[in-house]
């Protein structure tokens, strides 16, 4: 199954914006994370469709998987 | 005496003189300085119902006594006033290198009083002060404004100055200071323009006294190592400034978006943190001993100047239904020239354009601009019109509620306590709703950051539609945030430390014992002390609300759809904690426990 993944800040450079990945058998943001080479640190905020979202929650068809590095402001 | 200079510099404009009085040290430690200070200072000279444009009227400029040590982000300064936008307490922080010029030029506090006859300014170096004719600078922006008086003061002065929108007693009017620095909200700008004061240059050698050198030495390594370390401060905010919170905050679906019609904003990544390091920025433009560096230096077609930050993305971007970055950055530079408050500016230029959409506000009124959502153009020209006050934006300049008021639907002014909201939809974040409700100075983000563990986790994660516990978070943030602002430090160090890592600095500068237990106490007393005087001016607790289309007309779509802000749950809690009346009101009780 494919899953739109969106990517913010530092976690851009060299792997781009958007993309979909491809998950076999498991069917969580750990496993997009651990396909996409971005280490569990540098997930700050994890939403899944834009509502808070953790590694293993069981993502279902058409999720949308957004990750943020650590970032603020105001 | 250490931490502070002991000094307070009081200047009558009306009678064009001034005099330096001794600063009472232990009401200083009391209340801290800043925003406590300066509000005490204030409240104990000032009438609650004085008008604020009248020469009854004070302006405070208060700095802390972390301001001008080696502790990280130490520049700080508070103008204390009464609002003219609100009629509540006013005090706006800035940054940039005034706030610590001040504080070596031997004074911890400044006082404006009365009103000049004439346009005058400020000059100050070390005990010299003069009260100056500023006939020349009179009605110049404040980039020209600094220009020419820097050739007139002593060499490596700073200059705080208002710009014509202060001149012309704008409610939106900021103070500002280094160009582009701003003590943007609530106003503060036109109580200087109504003193037909245009500007302080302050240049000082004297030096801040430590109480214990080592001790301060030892607990600014460590905290400059947290701030390093922390990935807040040490790389999101230092690579992407503050913008990076549009892509995080829109995501979620708590962008406010034309006007808070809609919570998402679908062009959103066309106004990115993202898109303005890679397009846009020039360099970073740090403030006095700051290890973090937010601040932007961004340059579009002939224009270059500090900012944009998220905030005001916002308000010009996603809140008018704008997507083009170079109008927004444009929009920016203009309140910095002309002394706007970004966030009241776009968010009243978005009111006027839902007032228009809906039929109130009609074309003939106009002078033939577009007041049409999305217009980029536009919102510019608006932009620089409220600032001259010319044609239609001589009413908006008033701000989004008097605006929304005269069509009689205030409803449609996006504030609370007639000062505009700020870029985070109350309905998707239930605790930041009813810190916007109770904030003392009106619709404010900066009174207690609530995003930072609804949205951002830290210092812990908590569910952003959930409303168990969230009152205790608001009072906590909000006094911690009274402290910090009081201290003379950013607030943003808050993300990497704690109120124990402030009272081991404030021991270490002034020779406290402090607890954390202790800044949060202090906390606490400033923000009651706030509240007493806002009872006083008539401001009263029906005055803790949202508007209406917040508490009832759920998010019509996105990640946040259905949720309104559940604010009548949360207020009973919120002033049974405070140890306030169930109406609202701080008890004699409370009063006498925290010795205001």
């Amino acid at each position: 199954m494919e899953f739109k993944v969106r990517l913010f800040a530092t976690l851009r450079k060299d792997r781009g914006r958007e993309m979909m990945v491809e998950l076999g058998e498991e069917w969580t943001a750990r496993a997009v994370i651990d396909q996409l080479k971005i280490d569990e640190k540098d997930v700050a905020i994890l939403m899944i469709n834009g509502r808070d979202g953790l590694l293993d929650t069981k993502l279902i068809e058409g999720d949308i998987v957004s990750i943020f590095p650590p970032v603020g402001g105001g | 005496m250490y931490g502070y200079q002991g000094k307070v510099l009081r200047i009558d404009l009306s009678k064009g003189v001034s005099k330096v009085e001794d600063l009472n040290l232990e009401e200083a430690k009391k209340f801290i300085g800043g925003r406590g200070l300066g509000t005490k200072l204030f409240v104990d000279e000032v009438s609650p119902s004085v008008d604020a444009l009248s020469p009854e009227n004070k302006i405070l400029f208060a700095t802390g006594p972390l301001t001008g040590t080696p502790t990280p982000t130490g520049g700080r300064y508070m103008v204390v006033t009464k609002s003219p936008l609100t009629g509540t307490i006013a005090s706006s922080n800035s940054g940039g290198y005034w706030g610590a010029e001040l504080k070596f030029s031997g004074y911890d506090v400044i006082i404006v009083e009365g009103r000049s006859e004439k346009p005058v300014y400020v000059m100050i170096e070390d005990d010299q002060v003069e009260i100056r004719d500023a006939a020349h600078v009179w009605g110049k922006v404040v980039s020209e404004t600094t220009e020419t008086l820097l050739k007139e003061v002593p060499e490596k002065s700073r200059v705080l100055t208002i710009g014509p929108a202060g001149e012309k007693l704008s409610n939106m009017a900021a103070v500002m200071n280094d160009v582009s620095r701003a003590a943007g909200r609530s106003g503060v700008g036109a109580v200087m323009g109504s003193k037909n004061l245009k500007a302080i240059t302050v240049r000082g050698t004297n030096k801040v006294a430590i109480a214990n050198e080592e001790a301060l030495k030892a607990v600014v390594k460590d905290c400059n190592a947290k701030i390093r370390e922390n990935g807040v401060t040490g790389q999101g905010l230092p690579t992407y400034g503050t913008a990076v919170l549009v892509n995080i905050i829109n995501e979620g679906g708590v962008f406010p978006t034309n006007n808070f019609q809609l919570s998402q904003f679908s062009e959103a990544e066309d106004t990115s943190g993202e898109l303005l390091a890679e397009k846009y920025l020039t360099k970073k433009d740090p403030c006095y001993r700051c290890p973090i560096a937010c601040g932007r230096y961004c340059k579009v077609d002939d224009i270059e100047g500090g900012g944009p930050e998220y905030e005001t993305i916002w308000a010009f971007g996603g809140d008018c239904g704008v997507s083009d970055m170079p109008s927004i950055i444009k929009s920016n530079f203009w309140c910095n020239e002309y002394g706007l408050d970004t966030i009241s500016t776009g968010a009243t230029i978005a009111a006027a354009m839902e007032l228009y959409q809906k039929g109130f506000i009609k074309d003939e009124d106009l002078d033939g601009l577009s007041l049409d959502f999305g217009d980029s153009d536009a919102v510019v020209e608006w932009t620089k019109r409220i600032g001259q006050r010319a044609g239609f934006g001589d009413k908006m300049a008033e701000g989004s509620y008097r605006l929304a008021d005269s069509y009689g639907v205030p409803e449609l002014s996006m504030s609370v306590k007639k000062q505009e909201l700020p870029a985070y939809d109350p309905r998707a974040i239930q605790g930041q709703g009813l810190q916007y409700a109770t904030s003392n100075r009106g619709g404010c983000h900066v009174r207690g950051y609530l995003i930072s563990p609804e949205i951002l986790g830290l210092p812990e994660k908590l569910d952003r539609f959930t409303i168990e516990g969230k009152a205790a978070w608001v009072k906590i943030f909000q006094d911690f945030t009274a402290f910090i602002d009081s201290s003379g430090l950013c607030l943003f160090t808050s993300f990497a430390m704690g109120a124990g890592d402030y009272a081991a600095m404030t021991n270490a500068v002034i020779g406290t014992e402090w607890t954390a237990d202790d800044v949060l106490l202090a906390g606490e007393r400033i923000w009651n002390l706030e509240r007493v005087f806002n009872l006083d001016a008539g401001v009263d607790p029906s005055q803790d609300t949202l508007p209406k289309r917040l508490l009832e007309d759920p998010i019509a779509e996105g990640p946040s759809k259905g949720n309104v802000a559940r604010l009548s749950e949360l207020l009973p809690e919120y002033y049974e904690l405070r140890g306030w009346s169930t109406d609202g009101i701080p008890t004699q009780e409370r009063k006498g426990l925290l010795k205001i």
